[in-house]
């Protein structure tokens, strides 16, 4: 009895203490950011290029960053979309339920969801090199897009595995192809859950700094082609940070926290449209 | 078949095998044009995998292997070559549960119409209002005709779906235990439909309450382990069953 007890209150402590760690870790993150931030942020961080080289520029601000990182991960989002789309759509309503390459598949991705981001960098720079590009925007949504690929199709994946078998058979019973019942029977019951994992792989996209490294380069401007170097955000926190000027450094800050502001936008912005698009969702 | 009926569908020495179980051994049988045919027997003994093989929604099943013929106005619907969407547009399907489609009442009712290619705004409107009377949905919902089918209770669902159901103007209404999720009240509700609709389509209803089967069939399919042991009109097989086994289970000794 007293062993029994003493095992609860234990236990109880070491999850009070883990929930702890998780929530001031999260608090100090963001402590640090807007304290060393705060103070280095201007107007001109975000609505100026950089004046006198990116990570030299005392001046300026980081608009190319800013701009670049949005494009990057915005095309990026796009394109993985129109590879896991059909991939989920293939394992959960084409499929057989048995057939190996649905456990294949599975597998497979989450490997690639296990695979170091600067090893697609590398990956998407090999491809680079074969196709005679050179550091660019799309070389950078190339390589963003493999490595949110995995994470956003396993994502809808879960969530299109949930949609209960009798709405398909509703569907075909009436008539609907596989097609049809796909479309506009599946994809809209799991709406909420395919937004949501469309925003978690935008957030990481936007903010990975290995997977760009030598695939979208970096530039003082705004990139207006898709084959031009584009700056990134988290590139450009890599590149303040690393210089000797600790004036430089204290805009890695204001970097940062321009990029924490934008996930968090993100974030919020994926639980109104979630909660938007539940209203169709049967339960 | 005799006794004035006439044949909708014949299903001729039907064999559906799960993986190496056997769940249909051997049925023949003559399903009577605009009756409502009940299909008795207790769980797991083939009923839902006889009516699923009427519209061949058991292809979506794993593992799942089929010998024999069933047809449909005289068409197997097993042969390779047929249009299995086609086949399914004359059968609408009542779930156990009620499987309302993530979008309005209005969507549902217009799904099946749409997707055979029906654009025209009016003939919709006009669409979803007739179905929706012919299930007696009409006077609960025609306020609220673009709210999310999954908002109105789950009798008005069920009734919803058989107003999806009767939208793409089908011959038969195959029910797998419709009322078993639903209250007395609308349990009701969907029964005088059937009787309403019986001289307009040949409905199939798997139940295992049978009082429900003596309420509403005209002509009764008793299965077993996935045999058939009897088969006839409804008075004959509840009054004088043929069979040893029929008997014993209408009067509640095995179930």
């Amino acid at each position: 009895m007293d062993r029994r007890k003493i095992e609860e209150g234990l236990f109880k402590a070491l999850m009070i203490a883990s929930t702890l760690i998780i929530l001031s870790s999260l608090v100090l993150i963001l402590t640090t950011v807007i304290v060393k931030g705060v103070p280095a942020m201007n107007l001109a961080m975000i609505t100026q290029t950089p004046k006198g080289g990116f990570y030299l520029g005392k001046e300026g601000g980081i608009l190319n960053a800013i701009v670049g990182s949005l494009y990057l991960a915005t095309g990026a989002t796009f394109l993985a979309i129109l590879i896991s789309l059909p991939v989920v759509l293939y394992l959960n309503v084409y499929a057989k339920k048995s057939s190996r390459i649905i456990t294949f598949t599975r597998f497979s991705l989450d490997v690639l969801w296990g695979v170091p981001s600067i090893v697609y960098g590398a990956f998407g720079f090999t491809i680079m090199l074969f196709f005679g590009l050179r550091g660019s925007l799309l070389g950078g949504i190339i390589a963003v897009a493999l490595l949110v690929l995995p994470i956003m199709t396993r994502a809808m994946d879960e969530v299109i595995r949930m949609v209960p078998k009798e709405l398909l058979e509703a569907s075909y019973s009436l008539g609907a192809t596989r097609l049809e019942t796909a479309l506009k029977v599946v994809v809209r019951q799991a709406l909420p859950g395919i937004l949501t994992a469309v925003l978690i792989a935008f957030g990481r996209g936007i903010g990975d700094a290995a997977s760009v490294i030598f695939t979208a380069g970096f530039s003082d401007f705004i990139p207006y082609s898709l084959l031009r170097p584009a700056a990134t955000l988290p590139l450009a926190i890599f590149f303040q940070l690393g210089t000797p000027f600790p004036e430089v450094q204290d805009r890695a800050y204001a970097s940062a926290l321009i990029l924490t502001v934008i996930i968090l936008i993100i974030s919020i912005a994926s639980r109104i449209l979630t909660r938007r698009f539940t209203r169709h969702v049967v339960k | 078949m005799g006794m004035g009926f006439k044949t909708h569908i014949s299903v001729q020495n039907l064999n559906v095998f799960y993986r190496k179980q056997q769940a249909l051994k051997n049925i023949t049988i003559d399903i009577p044009d605009k009756k409502i045919i009940a299909i008795i027997g207790p769980s797991g003994c083939g009923k839902t995998t006889l009516l699923k093989s009427f519209n061949r929604l058991i292809d979506s099943v794993d593992g799942i292997r089929v010998s024999g013929k069933v047809l449909v106005d005289g068409e197997n619907i097993f042969d390779p070559k047929i249009d299995v969407t086609r086949i399914r547009k004359k059968m609408g399907l009542l779930a156990q549960s009620p499987t309302p489609l993530p979008m309005s009442i209005y969507d549902n009712v217009a799904y099946g119409p749409r997707i055979h290619g029906l654009k025209d705004k009016k003939e919709l409107d006009r669409i979803v209002e007739h179905y929706l009377k012919e299930s007696s949905l009409w006077d609960e919902v025609k306020d609220r005709l673009h709210t999310p089918a999954s908002r109105i209770s789950v009798g008005q669902q069920q009734r919803l779906c058989l107003a999806r159901g009767l939208a793409v103007e089908p011959e038969i209404i195959l029910a797998d235990e419709p009322t078993s999720a639903l209250d007395p009240k609308s349990s009701q509700r969907i029964e005088r439909s059937f009787l309403r609709l019986k001289n307009e389509y040949t409905t199939i209803i798997v139940t295992h309450i049978l009082r429900q089967a003596k309420r509403l069939a005209d002509y009764v399919v008793f299965l077993y382990c996935g045999e058939l042991i009897e088969h006839g009109p409804a008075t004959n097989v509840f009054e004088n069953p043929k069979e040893e086994m029929t008997r014993e289970y209408i009067k509640g000794v095995i179930s």
